[in-house]
Formats: C-alpha cells, sequence, structure tokens
C-alpha cells in the first residue's frame, strides 16, 4: 500500500521534471528536489494541506469559526510567498459531526492526497478518533481547541491550552480577588469538563484549602437548569465554576438571569464561554461574569488588532473571534515556522522542528511550543461586558503546558 | 440436494446470494485499494443490522428504532476485550494504576471493573457478544410483545431505550470511556489489527460473516417459521386463532435481528479500531432503517446493497457537497416510503430480472412471479 | 439539611416546585400537537420537533425586525410573534399533509420514516437559511427579570409567560375539541373512522385540519422556548424523545393522559434533578416510564378505542 500510494508524487515528480527542463517550473529554490522527496503533495510549486473540521451537524456551530481562522492564515502565508516558496493548497474535508466520519476524512487526506499537515478537529472525542491514524500513516495534525489534557503525540501539535493552563492560574486568581472558599462545579457531561473539574476539585481542596459544596453534570443539550438553580442557592458558594458548553449554555445564562441570579448576587468564573458563545447567549446575559482563557477579540496589542481587523475584513463585519478561532489561526504559521526550521516538509523533520518554536506575531501574543508539542501561553481572565465583549481583568505569566499533571490525575 | 437448496431460499436466491459473495469476496477486493475496502467493511457491518432489520421489520413487521443497542453491544463487547489487550501493564506503566484501560485512570478507577473482567477471554467475549444481545432482546421482546405491545408504541419506546443508553454510556466515562468511547484498539491475540494486510484479512471475515447470516436469514424464511411470520404480519389474530403464539415469533425474530447487529458492532469495533456512543444513539439506529428500506424491506440481499449504496453516496456527497448530503439523506427517506416501498430489490424485481429471465430461461419467470405476488400481497 | 431555616427550605420548595412547572410545560406544550394528531390519526409525526424550531425562527425574525426596524414596538412583539408563528407552522403543515401524511394513511411506520426525513431537510434549510449558530431573541424588558414576592424566592417572569401561553394553547384545544362542530367530527373520527366517514364526515379534512393545528402548537410552543432557551437548527430535535414518550405514556387519544403523564414526567424529573446529578435523572426518569410502558402498553389513560 504505502508504495502504491507514493507513485502519485513519483508521477507528478515526472511532469514537474518536464516543467523545470522548459525553465518553467524554476522556483529559485536549492534543493527543490529534495524537498519533493518526502512521499507528500508537495511539488515545485505548491505544497497541499487538509482542513478537517464540521461543516454540518451539531458542531458546525462551533467549527466554523476555526475554518474561517485556519483559511485567512493560509491566505495570509501564500501573500507572503508561501512555505519554502510554495503556495499552499487546501484540500477540505467534512467531519459532519460525527467521529468515525473524522477518522474516515482524516485516512483520506493522509493516505489519498497525502497533505503535508491537517488543520482540523474540535472536539476531544474527534481527536480521540483521528489520533491514532494520524499515528500509523504519520501525518502532523494541528488542533486548536482547548482541552483536557492527558495526551501527548509526536504528529499533533496542541494549539490550545490542556487543562492545567486553563484552570489553576484561574482559580488561583479568583480565590484571592473573592476571597472564595466555597465552589460549585458544574459541566455538559462528557470528558472535558469531568476532566477540567477534576483538577478543578484538586487543586481546590489540596491547594487552596477551600471546599466543593457540589459538583454535577447535565447531559449535552439540556436545556433546563431551574434545579440546578435551587441547589446553588441552597448551597450558596462562593464561586460557581462551569463548564457547561453548546446550545445548553444559552439556556443556563439565560435562566441564571431569569432567576435572578446576577454578577452582582454570585460570582460565576466560566471555562467554557468564548465570545463565540456570547453572540448566541447575548452580552446583556453574561454581564459581570468571568471566563478565564488565553484570548479574548478585546486583546490590546498590534498583533491582535491587525488580526482582528483582517478577520473582519476577509469574514464581515459580524465575525467574533473567540479563543479557538484565534488558536485554530496559529496552527499555519506554526507550521510555516517549523518547516522553514527544517528546511522540509517531511513529517518527522516538521515534528522533530516543533519544540521551540517561537510565535512574536501571535494575536495573544507571545507563544512557544514545548517539548510535548502543547503551547507557552498565558491565562487571561476576562470579564463580560453587555456589549459581548470581554474586558481583560488578569494576565498571568507564561504557563508552562503539562498535560500530565503530577497530583491532579 | 434440492431439499437443501430448498432450505436455504430457492436456486435464485441462492445464485443471487452467490453474485453477491463473487462482488464482496472477488470482485471489490481486485479493484478497490485498501482504503476503500476498509471503508466497504465499515459500511458492511451496518448491513448487519439491515439484514436483520428486513427479518423484524420487513416480515415480522415490528420496526425497533433502537437497533443501534443492539450494534452497540457487539462492538463495545469486541471493543472491551481488545482495550484490555491493549492496556497490558507494559504499554501502560506510566499510569498511576498500570494495566486497566487508559481512559479508567484518568476516571480515578483504581481497579477494573467486574463488568470488564469477562473481557479477558476471546471465547468468553464471543459467547457474550451472541448471548447478550439475545438475553436483552428477549427481555424486551417478552415484556412487550407477551402484551400485544407493537408498531408505533414498540418503536417509539425501543428509540427511547436508544437514548437512555446513550446518556447512561456517557454517563459513565470511567467504565465506559464516556463520550469518546474506547479508542486506540491495537491488537487481537497478538495480532496487529492496524497494517493494511489485517484489514484484508477482517474485511474477508466480514463478508464471510455477513454471507453466513445471510444463510441463516434465508434459511429462517424458508421454513415453517417464515410462512408463519408473513401471515402474522398480515394477519396476526387469523394466526393467534390458529393456536399459534405470536409472541414467540416476534421475540424470536426480534432476539436474531439483536444478534445479527451484535456482531456487525463486533466487526465494526475490529475493522475501524474504536467504538463511541455515537453508534448506539437514536440517530444512527434510524439510518440504519434506512438502508434496510433502500435495499428493500423484503430482501435480505437487498438489504446488503442498500447499506452500500447509502454509505457510498454518502461519503461522495459529504466529499463533495457537504450541505447536500442531509437533503440527500432526507429526500431517501420520504422518497423511498412513498415511491419505492420496496427498495432496490423491488425495482430489481419488477424492472431487471423479467429480462435478464426472459434471456437465460423461461421456466424461472413463472416461479418469480408467484414469489413476488406473495410479497406485494403482503406488503398491501 | 442541616443548617437551614424553615424559611430557606420553604423557599427552596416553592422555587423547586416551580422548575418542575416549568419543565411541564415546555413538555405538554411540544406534546399537545403531536398528541391530537397521534391520537386522531395514529400517526408520529418525527419532524414534530423541526416545527417547534420554525416557530421559534419566526419569533426570533418577528424580534429581529423589531428591535432594528421599529424600535416602538419592542416591548410589544411577543404577541405578535405567537400570532405569526402560528400561522407559519399551521400552514405548513397543512402543506405536509396534502403532500406527504395523507399517502401514508395506512402505513404509520412508514410516516415515521417520512417524517423524520422531512425532519432532516427542514434541519438543513434551517441551516442554509439562518446559520449554523444559534439565534438568541432580544427580550422585552418586562420580560427579564423574576418577581419576588419575599426576600429568597424569585420567581422567572420569563416562565410565568410559558405557563400563561400553556393554559391558553390546552384550554384552545379542550374547547376546540369538546364544545366545537370540528371537535364532534374529530371525536367520532378517533372512535370510528369508518363510521365517521358514512356519517357524512369528510374524515380527510378533519385529519388535514388536524394535523394542521397540531403542527400549530408546536409552532407556538416555539415562540414560548425562545424565552427560555435559544434556537439553532437542531432546537426542535433536543425534547423529541422525551415528548414522544410523553404522549405514549399518557395514552393514546386521552387529553387528559398527556396532561398528566407530562406533569409526572416533569416533575419527578425536577425532583431527581435537586438530589441527584442531571443525567442520572434524566436516567432514572426514562428508564422508569419505559419500564411502566412494558407493564401497561396502553399508557396511563387509555381511551376505549376499537382498533
Amino acid at each position: 500500500m504505502q508504495d502504491s500510494t507514493r507513485s502519485k508524487p513519483a508521477w507528478k515528480r515526472r511532469l514537474l521534471g518536464l516543467a523545470l527542463s522548459t525553465g518553467l517550473g524554476f522556483t529559485g529554490m536549492a534543493g527543490a528536489a529534495e524537498v519533493n522527496t518526502t512521499g507528500l503533495a508537495v511539488t515545485d510549486d505548491t505544497v497541499q494541506v487538509g482542513i478537517l473540521h464540521s461543516v454540518t451537524g451539531t458542531m458546525a456551530i462551533s467549527e466554523t469559526g476555526s475554518v474561517e481562522a485556519e483559511k485567512l492564515a493560509i491566505e495570509q502565508i501564500n501573500a507572503m510567498g508561501g512555505v519554502l516558496g510554495r503556495q499552499i493548497e487546501i484540500i477540505q474535508e467534512d467531519g459532519a459531526s460525527d467521529w468515525p466520519t473524522f477518522a474516515e476524512k482524516a485516512r483520506k487526506l493522509l493516505v489519498q492526497d497525502h497533505v503535508a499537515a491537517v488543520f482540523g478537529c474540535w472536539t476531544s472525542a474527534s481527536r480521540k478518533a483521528v489520533l491514532p491514524v494520524f499515528e500509523n500513516q504519520n501525518g502532523m495534525l494541528y488542533y486548536p481547541t482547548f482541552y483536557e489534557g492527558l495526551e501527548q503525540s509526536k504528529n499533533v501539535i496542541y494549539t490550545g491550552q490542556e487543562a492545567t493552563q486553563q484552570i489553576i492560574a484561574g482559580l488561583d486568581w479568583i480565590a484571592q480577588e473573592k476571597d472564595a472558599k466555597t465552589f460549585y462545579l458544574v459541566g455538559s457531561d462528557y470528558i472535558w469538563p469531568r476532566t477540567s473539574n477534576k483538577i478543578a476539585r484538586k487543586h481546590i481542596e489540596d491547594v487552596l484549602g477551600g471546599t466543593v459544596v457540589g459538583e454535577e453534570y447535565y447531559p449535552l443539550g439540556n436545556t433546563n437548569f431551574g434545579s440546578l438553580i435551587n441547589k446553588i442557592r441552597l448551597k450558596k458558594p462562593d464561586v460557581v465554576y462551569s463548564s457547561i458548553v453548546g446550545g445548553s449554555n444559552v439556556a443556563w445564562w439565560k435562566q441564571l438571569k431569569a432567576a435572578g441570579i446576577t454578577a452582582d448576587r454570585q460570582t460565576i468564573m466560566t471555562i467554557s464561554v468564548t465570545e463565540d458563545e456570547v453572540l448566541g447567549i447575548g452580552g446583556e446575559n453574561m454581564e459581570g461574569f468571568y471566563s478565564a482563557m488565553k484570548y479574548f477579540q478585546s486583546l490590546d496589542n498590534e498583533n491582535n488588532v491587525a488580526f482582528v481587523n483582517a478577520f473582519k475584513e476577509r469574514w464581515g463585519d459580524d465575525s467574533v473571534i473567540g479563543d479557538v478561532t484565534q488558536a485554530a489561526y496559529l496552527g499555519p504559521w506554526l507550521w510555516k515556522a517549523a518547516v522553514e526550521k527544517a528546511g522540509s516538509f517531511d513529517i518527522d523533520a516538521v515534528a522533530a522542528a516543533s519544540a521551540d518554536i517561537e510565535l512574536t506575531t501571535a494575536p495573544e501574543g507571545y507563544v512557544k511550543v514545548h517539548e510535548n508539542h502543547h503551547l507557552w501561553s498565558k491565562l487571561r481572565v476576562g470579564q463580560w461586558q453587555a456589549d459581548g465583549q470581554a474586558k481583560v481583568v488578569y494576565e498571568s505569566e507564561l504557563i508552562e503546558p503539562n498535560p500530565f499533571p503530577e497530583g491532579y490525575q | 440436494m434440492d431439499k437443501w437448496i430448498a432450505a436455504f431460499g430457492g436456486r435464485q436466491r441462492l445464485m443471487q446470494l452467490l453474485a453477491l459473495a463473487v462482488l464482496l469476496l472477488v470482485i471489490l477486493p481486485l479493484t478497490l485499494d485498501v482504503f476503500r475496502l476498509n471503508l466497504l467493511g465499515k459500511y458492511l457491518t451496518y448491513a448487519f443490522v439491515a439484514v436483520g432489520l428486513v427479518l423484524c421489520w420487513g416480515y415480522g413487521g415490528i420496526l425497533s428504532l433502537g437497533q443501534g443497542v443492539f450494534f452497540g453491544m457487539g462492538g463495545y463487547c469486541m471493543a472491551m476485550f481488545l482495550k484490555l489487550e491493549a492496556s497490558s501493564p507494559e504499554n501502560t506503566a506510566i499510569q498511576s494504576t498500570p494495566g486497566i484501560p487508559d481512559f479508567m485512570d484518568w476516571n480515578q478507577v483504581t481497579e477494573l471493573p467486574m463488568m470488564w473482567v469477562p473481557f479477558h477471554s476471546l471465547s468468553l467475549t464471543v459467547v457474550l457478544i451472541l448471548t447478550v444481545p439475545a438475553l436483552f432482546a428477549f427481555l424486551i421482546g417478552a415484556a412487550m410483545f407477551k402484551r400485544r405491545v407493537g408498531g408505533v408504541y414498540f418503536a417509539i419506546i425501543t428509540q427511547a431505550i436508544a437514548s437512555i443508553a446513550t446518556i447512561l454510556i456517557i454517563g459513565q466515562q470511567g467504565y465506559t470511556g464516556g463520550i469518546n468511547g474506547i479508542t486506540d484498539l491495537r491488537t487481537l491475540l497478538g495480532w496487529d489489527i492496524r497494517p493494511d494486510s489485517a484489514k484484508y484479512l477482517l474485511y474477508f471475515l466480514c463478508c464471510i460473516l455477513l454471507i453466513v447470516c445471510l444463510l441463516i436469514g434465508q434459511f429462517v424464511l424458508s421454513s415453517r417459521y417464515g410462512k408463519l411470520l408473513i401471515a402474522m404480519r398480515d394477519q396476526e389474530d387469523r394466526v393467534r386463532f390458529s393456536g399459534y403464539d405470536v409472541a414467540n415469533i416476534k421475540i424470536f425474530v426480534f432476539a436474531l435481528a439483536g444478534v445479527f447487529s451484535a456482531i456487525g458492532g463486533a466487526m465494526f469495533a475490529l475493522q475501524v479500531g474504536f467504538m463511541s456512543p455515537s453508534f448506539v444513539g437514536t440517530v444512527v439506529s434510524i439510518e440504519m432503517v434506512i438502508f434496510c428500506a433502500v435495499g428493500g424491506r423484503l430482501s435480505l440481499i437487498g438489504a446488503v446493497y442498500g447499506a452500500l449504496l447509502v454509505n457510498l453516496a454518502k461519503t461522495m456527497l459529504s466529499e463533495s457537497f457537504p450541505q447536500l448530503w442531509i437533503v440527500f439523506m432526507g429526500a431517501l427517506f420520504i422518497g423511498v416510503v412513498l415511491l419505492f416501498p420496496q427498495g432496490l430489490a423491488g425495482i430489481y424485481e419488477d424492472y431487471v430480472r423479467p429480462r435478464f429471465a426472459n434471456l437465460f430461461s423461461r421456466k424461472s419467470v413463472t416461479k418469480d412471479n408467484g414469489d413476488k405476488s406473495v410479497a406485494q400481497e403482503a406488503q398491501s | 439539611m442541616g443548617g437551614y431555616t424553615s424559611q430557606e427550605l420553604t423557599a427552596i420548595f416553592v422555587m423547586q416546585g416551580f422548575s418542575g412547572l416549568s419543565l411541564f410545560c415546555v413538555f405538554l406544550l411540544m406534546a399537545l400537537g403531536l398528541a391530537i394528531i397521534f391520537g386522531q390519526m395514529g400517526v408520529i409525526n418525527m419532524a414534530h420537533g423541526e416545527f417547534l424550531t420554525l416557530g421559534a425562527y419566526i419569533t426570533w425574525m418577528v424580534s429581529e425586525l423589531a428591535t432594528q426596524t421599529w424600535p416602538w414596538m419592542q416591548d410589544f412583539y411577543f404577541p405578535l410573534a405567537v400570532v405569526l408563528a402560528f400561522a407559519g407552522t399551521f400552514i405548513l403543515g397543512y402543506l405536509v399533509e396534502m403532500l406527504l401524511i395523507r399517502r401514508l394513511y395506512s402505513r404509520p411506520l412508514d410516516t415515521l420514516l417520512a417524517t423524520w426525513g422531512l425532519g432532516l431537510i427542514l434541519q438543513q434549510i434551517y441551516r442554509s437559511t439562518f446559520g449554523p449558530r444559534e439565534v438568541s431573541v432580544t427580550m422585552p424588558d418586562w420580560l427579564m427579570g423574576s418577581w419576588a414576592p419575599t426576600d429568597i424566592i424569585d420567581i422567572p417572569l420569563n416562565g410565568l409567560l410559558v405557563m400563561g401561553i400553556t393554559a391558553m394553547m390546552t384550554l384552545l384545544v379542550v374547547i376546540l375539541l369538546y364544545r366545537s362542530r370540528w371537535g364532534i367530527k374529530v371525536r367520532a373520527t378517533t372512535q370510528n373512522r369508518a363510521m365517521a366517514n358514512a356519517a357524512g364526515i369528510n374524515t380527510q379534512r378533519v385529519d388535514r385540519f388536524t394535523f394542521a393545528l397540531g403542527c400549530g402548537i408546536a409552532g407556538v410552543a416555539g415562540a414560548a422556548f425562545t424565552t427560555i432557551a435559544s434556537t439553532g437548527p437542531t432546537t426542535g430535535s433536543l425534547y423529541i424523545v422525551d415528548t414522544f414518550l410523553v404522549v405514549v405514556f399518557g395514552g393514546a387519544a386521552s387529553l387528559l393522559g398527556t396532561v398528566v403523564s407530562a406533569f409526572g414526567i416533569a416533575q419527578s424529573q425536577s425532583i431527581l434533578e435537586f438530589f441527584l446529578s442531571g443525567s442520572m435523572a434524566k436516567v432514572i426518569t426514562l428508564l422508569t416510564v419505559v419500564g411502566i410502558l412494558m407493564f401497561r402498553p396502553q399508557g396511563l389513560f387509555a381511551s376505549k378505542v376499537r382498533r
């Protein structure tokens, strides 16, 4: 199989050889032939990459922003002359919110199309489904979502935060700021909220000396939180710590507001609400509550201003940019930097070159790839305003990614 | 010899089965690369469910919207066995409790739950794949068919069961892997299931099992049971008055359909390398029904073609027009039901076969027409 | 529950009861339309949730129009939205019955599949038209916030509104069924279709109106739904399994059964949620309902209908 699949680039190489001999294919790159022999879809002018997100199904809501950011980054890179002198071509596949489809499409991208890198996946379940494919077929995945950690792979660069980066600094801040001792943990019922709350609970109990007065999970898509709100009223926690996601989010915040639980009466910190979600929830329903993220659209630095303007110009003035969208935007840039450092598109070379890649042009500020393929990043706490934007009230130092935190498992 | 041929559905059916076998075992493996073949193998696992649905819905008149539960039982049983093998103490040495699946370790489960213990043994796993769904179907069937629940009620209740099963699996993630499912399955008794050679072998195994299931199905339909099934679907009361226990017949086909689905699920886990709750829920369960309806609800072999074609269309359409795919699927549901209630098999019987039959022999035509009119009567 | 004053406990008890009532209203509003269709025609409309979504989107469009074009309307758009939501879904229901359902009356199981397909298509249409992101209506100011009869009791106003709408719709259906000529025809058709036909009732027309009315009620449910949750292409499918169970559990052709079963399921789920985690509460409620149905398949209130 491996042999037969490599015949296609060989055929393309012959064609290119012809082009070269007529002088048309000359790109001015030294060692072009060497770069092209990686078995990937690389010619002297172009390199193909994959984008693998859900365009249909329930996850399309969340993944649209990531697709837009990745396309924007790739267009910008192409406008700057591409990667190693090659223009990037995109092959986009739809994961259809269905994990086996993700695995199937990932296989297609790697085995049939030989893409040099894939930018994609959003939920943990989709990443878990494609991970064996990327490891067996030796592909490169740039994964944008903040996630639960407990994973590390040569074939994946995690451009979002792993759980400890997002949780610990945020809890430290809120415990100090609000003098909080009691916490109520709520989440949607799946792996990310459960793992996150596990880390949060350990940190609250062992480090902060606080207590967790409740921990609860509701099925994905649940829209009735009356009982939960009553329990919160009864327990009167200092902080409600929420990781409710998706459509449930809107119902949860609306019902809190309707029940008279506003920011001046109850401190709530969430790790699952970005600008994207606020658009659906409505800024007036989120006013005063806190989100712990590494990026907010309102960040005031040169990189971000340029990024936000470019994004709005490309995808419309109504666009909002959330944490994951920004992380997705980093993917193509990090890949470009790694390829240029390695001087090759070869997967092993790129994977090896990825560690210690720095990006000073990132909208979130400065990021650096750790040996464990996660990013060093800052944590920021944003307080939501009625206009749907967050005011950054806290910014941490750069935090080292630690996907397998000792003592938190 | 003739007796045996008759017992398995007659010469005509067996020839069709042979044609399918040649297509699956010879033609397709020779023409497709391993990537497409593996996809095909995945689709074939759905065909197991569709074949089961032909028996219980097409012939038995029981529409189950919860076949995903049985598919999931088979899939999870197989996945649990494979996961245990992949989680040997050496492979999982970095965990705080080595020797248990990684997701358990993340969920602070410190010893293997009782539910998992039987899955250390392959033979026990195979036994469970076959018996658990049969038993579960028996329990549901005994409770409902004895009380003469049927039709829409049965459909809604099985759908609710599928919905409950999904919530349970997702909620108990320390024991089931939660929404991510059981992933990263590697070896079967030390034999790596991931390389291409293994994919070929598993594909052939899947085909052969499917053909065996088809033979069993044809055997059942040609037996006295099959006649009763058809009679019962059309005039349940008359069969009951004739002294037959209608409920028992229904329980039997429902259980058989459940076991077929479970075999499909087990082959799915082997070929795809993971199992997740999205194969248990209501959506996938109803999609399985459409595979069966497209193929022709009265044709076992048609169900296989239905599963293959619908999934092929899905893969192709979603590669080029992701938005269109869902509309197409919806239109398929409506179109098949409104215009072609007999599905592909009906089209074949009405348009294709008469011409073929004229070419080869005149004898079989008359025989077929007899067959067909029974089927049509049964439908109306 | 040590450490709480009796006053606090009473307050929680009241609010908990109210939260159960809100869920009951959601279930009942969704189930009403489904129940009259199922009761009369034995048809389960799998696309029911998508009719609800349509109602919700119509409400959203009216609210957008109100906030952007006619700001003076902002406080009063809601009643108009309810009427339009009803009208829109009623018309769609009417068309669907004419083009699809009518052809399948003799095959109830096939209706199930066809309406599921219809649901898929509608979902995709919503997605292409309104985008995959969830939208949220701007609520009039008078609907936000809560009513506080005492210091610690907070009753959400939007919950009260949903309750009002539910009561109104239930009343409407009762009056239509038991106090109108159409109601007589419906009940006659339900009890014995052939006899009703023989007596000169145009059962086909009765069916069409019933189906359209059921869809119209779903549209109103969608309008009410926007006040407590957001609207996306798949909003309607969230509650659909629960709603089917409510209808089946209540017993076909029994309006009282539907009300009682919606109340029972909603309250037990709400109470269990208070003592257990949300997921487990749901599993236990559904399992209990399925369990009871296995032993009493005709549902709580079976009307004596000849089949």
